[in-house]
């Protein structure tokens, strides 16, 4: 049933792939830190080692866990192990982490994010040609700064019933994330950027986010710079989503946006996502939730994870490798309609 | 002359007729009733049975759309006279908009463009549509995002009312550097903004025989602010135990809109993601040119388009919808309890809607603006009433 479409879905992929290829290897064996995560984190994680096996792609697994431990001096950190296995492998691929309520200590992904200062959140949206949603020509990739903005944690109860949440905006965070969505620009063959804002109502920070841009935009005269209002973003996503190309924003706007596209593909099950760190660090994910209602029963899908390791593969420099597994997977998807039965339920 | 039939009224109360409305108008105390229910107060400005409103034209296609308005007003002969302020919004002065803001103070109701605001000012030069919805307090932004039958979209019947608190949130314009390169923006929750606008939106639920609300928020992220929100919103909905009542996160919200709309009825939230969301909702429903929405206030209404663009690069070319304009004017003729004039030029706008020859550009067809106003022109001058020369 479900069951047996998952492991044969898995199968097909590797079926696929297993049509002889030359074998190069560009740099040699690459380890990757691996943090399968919680509920069917473990299960899409072991199908992906699987697949890559298949796809003979030269990466090698240190499997990690991350959970909260109080280090000296009372702050909440992550294990040692897998920090020091971060820092030396420098890109990781993690599976979905449970958010515990009330546990004390905050969101893993929160605190991954700190430690690893990951500052950027890269979200490339591609409609999937088998799985059917009412937008079938969305190609354009959403890069949210992800340290500061609205989500800096600042509030205050100024007097009783008055609340104040403080965004805050830095030139320097400003200047990183639009050298990076520059810099993928480039990188991935793309051919305009466009920074969104709201600068007619919060004139003076996201007018210095718009500012930085344009100085870093000067540097890059080969991508095409625009510049777009929020609003007028959202509504003509809705209605064309194919005049975008790239879009970088701060956090707040980011969130929506990045959110409103995984939408537009599918949702989160189909949603590859990766987040770019200080000193060359990055962790790819997957942004579903873990699902622990079906996990262990073969039902998952694991094609946001998969993706993800598609994308932490080209950003690696193994495109060769990336297109097999991608194709292979995107033809499994298409001729299987709906590969397990709780794509929906991920999504 | 609005100030002086004020005095005058009291005196000639009995001779005027009508004495009801003549003296609830009068008496000031009676005017904490919200005005969108309006039902025991009318709008000030009736002088000899005819209405003055106020109009501003703005920038970009407002005052082509508006002077349609106003063509369409003259042919159906509604007792609505404009009284027209311009707003120059390239000056720095705050003089037209003051003068704007006073001309809605006298007549109570206006009907709007959208006036730009050019980012690249220094901070202390303010939008001048955000001072203008401060100044007058209008804590609701009301749109009903309605699928119309005619018009092509990609998920049909859709059915969404929209509130959005209108005066504080992350729009509040307070802003400052602390240390150079580092720059503070204030968002501002209180808890009498949250409880009246929750209460509104409860209310206008009721009376329109809505099945739910649903409040949209961020407050695993922003606790104490959303979270204060999402409380009000939980006290005011334990005092309506006919309407069901839930929350969702926005970036979750946005999702579900694009890919499942039915699922919502009335939704209701602070200022930005009401941006987001009301945006979303026009481009499912087909489009900025569709849709139009109201802004009110205790005292005051004031009606645009729901999306609020200038349309800087249509401006003056005959191309821009009207209809998110028109159906804006029929909302402000509700609001002045001219239901027939309301009635006929809504059903005239939907009947040519369904003619897809006459849809304009952003609706995918051909169509200039003057065709679609002449064509409702005809329909209303056909189905009977008295009208002027076309």
């Amino acid at each position: 049933m479900a069951g047996n479409a998952w492991r044969s879905t898995v199968s097909r992929v590797m079926g696929a792939i297993k049509s002889p290829q030359p074998r190069t290897f560009s740099r040699g064996i690459q380890t990757v830190t691996l943090i399968p995560g919680d509920g069917i984190g473990p299960e899409i994680s072991t199908a992906v080692m699987k697949i890559f096996e298949a796809a003979k792609a030269p990466i090698q697994w240190e499997e990690r866990n991350v959970t909260a431990i109080k280090g000296p001096g009372g702050r909440w950190m992550i294990p040692p192990e897998a920090k020091e296995s971060m820092d030396k492998n420098k890109i990781g691929l993690k599976g979905p982490l449970k958010t515990p309520i009330a546990a004390g200590h905050p969101s893993m992904n929160l605190l991954l994010r700190k430690t690893f200062d990951l500052y950027a959140n890269v979200r490339p949206c591609v409609s999937i040609e088998g799985y059917k949603t009412p937008y079938t020509d969305v190609d354009l990739v959403t890069i949210r700064e992800n340290t500061e903005g609205e989500y800096s944690g600042i509030e205050h109860l100024i007097v009783d019933g008055v609340v104040q949440s403080i965004k805050l905006i830095t030139e320097e965070a400003s200047r990183r994330i639009a050298e990076y969505a520059f810099e993928y620009a480039r990188n991935n063959q793309r051919t305009s950027v466009t920074a969104v804002h709201k600068a007619n109502i919060m004139r003076m920070s996201d007018g210095l986010f718009l500012r930085k841009c344009r100085e870093v935009a000067e540097n890059y005269k080969d991508v095409k710079f625009t510049e777009m209002y929020l609003d007028t973003v959202c509504l003509n996503m809705v209605q064309d989503p194919s005049q975008f190309d790239v879009l970088v924003m701060p956090n707040l706007y980011g969130d929506i946006l990045s959110d409103l596209c995984a939408g537009l593909i599918g949702g989160l099950g189909v949603t590859p996502s990766g987040n770019i760190g200080a000193h060359g660090v990055a962790i790819f994910e997957s942004v579903h939730g873990t699902a622990p209602d079906i996990a262990g029963k073969d039902l998952a899908n694991p094609t946001a994870l998969l993706l993800s390791a598609v994308m932490m593969l080209r950003h690696m420099g193994l495109h060769g490798h990336a297109k097999k597994i991608e194709t292979a997977c995107f033809d499994t998807i298409r001729e299987k309609k709906r590969s397990t039965s709780r794509t929906s339920e991920l999504c | 002359m609005a100030t002086l039939t004020k005095v005058l009224k009291p005196i000639l109360g009995s001779q005027l007729g009508n004495t009801a409305k003549v003296f609830g108008a009068a008496v000031n105390s009676q005017r904490g009733k919200p005005t969108y229910t309006g039902r025991t107060i009318p709008p000030p400005a009736k002088y000899g049975g005819r209405h003055t409103v106020a109009l501003i034209p703005g920038d970009g296609i407002g005052p082509e759309l508006l002077n349609h308005v106003r063509e369409l007003f003259r042919f159906c002969c509604v007792p609505v006279d404009f009284e027209v302020v311009h707003v120059n919004s390239a000056s720095t002065r705050e003089d037209d908009i003051n003068n704007a803001i006073m001309a809605i103070r006298r007549n109570g109701v206006a009907l709007k463009g959208n006036i730009e605001t050019n980012h690249t000012m220094p901070p202390n030069h303010k939008s001048r549509n955000n001072l203008l919805r401060t100044s007058l307090d209008l804590y609701a932004n009301m749109m009903h995002c309605q699928s119309l039958p005619g018009v092509h979209t990609r998920h049909k019947n859709i059915d969404i009312i929209i509130i959005r608190e209108n005066t504080e949130g992350e729009y509040s314009s307070l802003e400052h550097e602390s240390v150079s390169g580092v720059v503070e923006s204030l968002k501002i929750i209180t808890r009498n903004n949250s409880l009246r606008i929750a209460d509104y939106a409860f209310r206008l639920a009721r009376d329109k025989g809505r099945r739910r609300v649903t409040a949209v928020h961020k407050a695993n992220i922003m606790k104490l602010g959303d979270g204060l929100f999402l409380q009000c919103c939980k006290e005011v909905a334990s005092g309506y135990p006919d309407i069901e009542f839930d929350s969702m996160i926005v970036d979750n919200t946005t999702m579900q809109l694009v890919s499942k709309p039915h699922q919502f009825d009335v939704m209701l939230m602070p200022n930005l993601y009401g941006n987001v969301v009301s945006n979303v909702c026009a481009g499912l429903v087909g489009g900025p040119g569709l849709v139009p929405g109201a802004n009110y206030g205790r005292d005051y209404a004031v009606f645009e388009t729901a999306t609020r663009n200038t349309g800087k690069s249509i401006a003056n070319r005959n191309i821009a919808n009207p209809t998110a304009m028109l159906l804006a004017s029929c909302l402000m003729l509700d609001h002045l309890k001219l239901h027939d004039y309301a009635n006929m030029i809504r059903g005239a706008i939907l009947t040519t809607m369904n003619e897809t020859r006459l849809h304009t550009v952003d609706i995918g067809g051909q169509g200039t603006t003057s065709e679609v106003v002449q064509s409702i022109m005809r329909i209303i001058q056909s189905s009977g009433p008295l009208t002027t020369e076309i």
